[in-house]
């Protein structure tokens, strides 16, 4: 897209909207939000930075490789602190009882292991989100050529 | 012969499906199976359990934490699934090009 007003807004606009995400991801236990939403905002601003820039720059930002360290690694830090759980209590994904301090409620450090859980879950939707994005794009322009 | 066979088919499933609706319960209000014990439990002990302000988080990720990994899973394979369609096509149409220009 070679529009100045829309770069120029995009390039004011992502780096905030990706802050945004970043912190309902971190805030999920304390209000409301969370892993699945603050992904989901992350991956549509990426998305946002891809269509105005071009699929190239955009790759460049979150390449193949980046990707596939995202979408494994979101599941994978989600199964390690299940197995966390079971090893110090028994039982999978068990919070309190497997020894992850409580905190106070309502500070940003509480809540044992779910905040743990948020970053997982976040890192995963916002990469299979935007994943999903550059491949069926990135067919699309191969077959136009 | 073939197509009039799936459309009765059809009909015949939508009617059964119809009728288990009919047989719902609908105008049960606060009598509903759905409203029982187990709001109230997560209502009055999540942030003893868990230490989370948001009930919803706590619910997501502690006490429904295996639902929620299957959640994740099922993204996961989305994406698995739709590389491994797309992929291979453009592989093939670069051997193809390939092929062309030798």
């Amino acid at each position: 897209m070679n529009d100045v007003i829309v770069k120029s807004i995009t390039r004011i606009i992502v780096p905030f909207a990706e802050i945004y995400g970043i912190f309902i991801i971190l805030h999920g236990h304390v209000s409301p939000g969370g892993g699945f939403s603050g992904g989901a905002l992350i991956g549509t601003s990426l998305i946002l930075y891809t269509l105005v820039f071009g699929i190239k720059k955009g790759e460049e930002k979150f390449s193949h490789r980046a990707s596939e360290f995202a979408e494994s690694g979101g599941i994978f830090l989600y199964v390690v602190i299940g197995l966390v759980g079971m090893i110090f209590a028994g039982t999978f994904l068990s919070n309190l009882s497997a020894g992850f301090p409580a905190g106070t409620p309502g500070k940003l450090l509480s809540a044992g292991m779910i905040p743990l859980l948020m970053i997982g879950i976040g890192i995963k939707v916002a990469s299979t989100i935007i994943t999903l994005f550059h491949i069926l794009v990135e067919e699309e322009e191969e077959v136009h050529e | 012969m073939k197509k009039g066979l799936t459309t009765a088919l059809f009909v015949i499933l939508f009617i059964i499906l119809v009728s288990q609706i009919l047989i719902m319960p609908g105008d049960l209000g606060i009598n509903s199976p759905s409203y029982n014990e187990v709001t109230y439990y997560y209502i009055q002990r999540a942030i003893q359990d868990t230490g989370a302000n948001n009930i919803i988080a706590a619910i997501l990720a502690d006490y429904r934490g295996f639902d929620t990994l299957g959640e994740t899973i099922v993204l996961f394979i989305s994406t698995v699934a739709v590389a491994s369609i797309l992929k291979p096509v453009a592989k093939y149409e670069d051997e193809k090009k390939v092929n062309k220009h030798e």
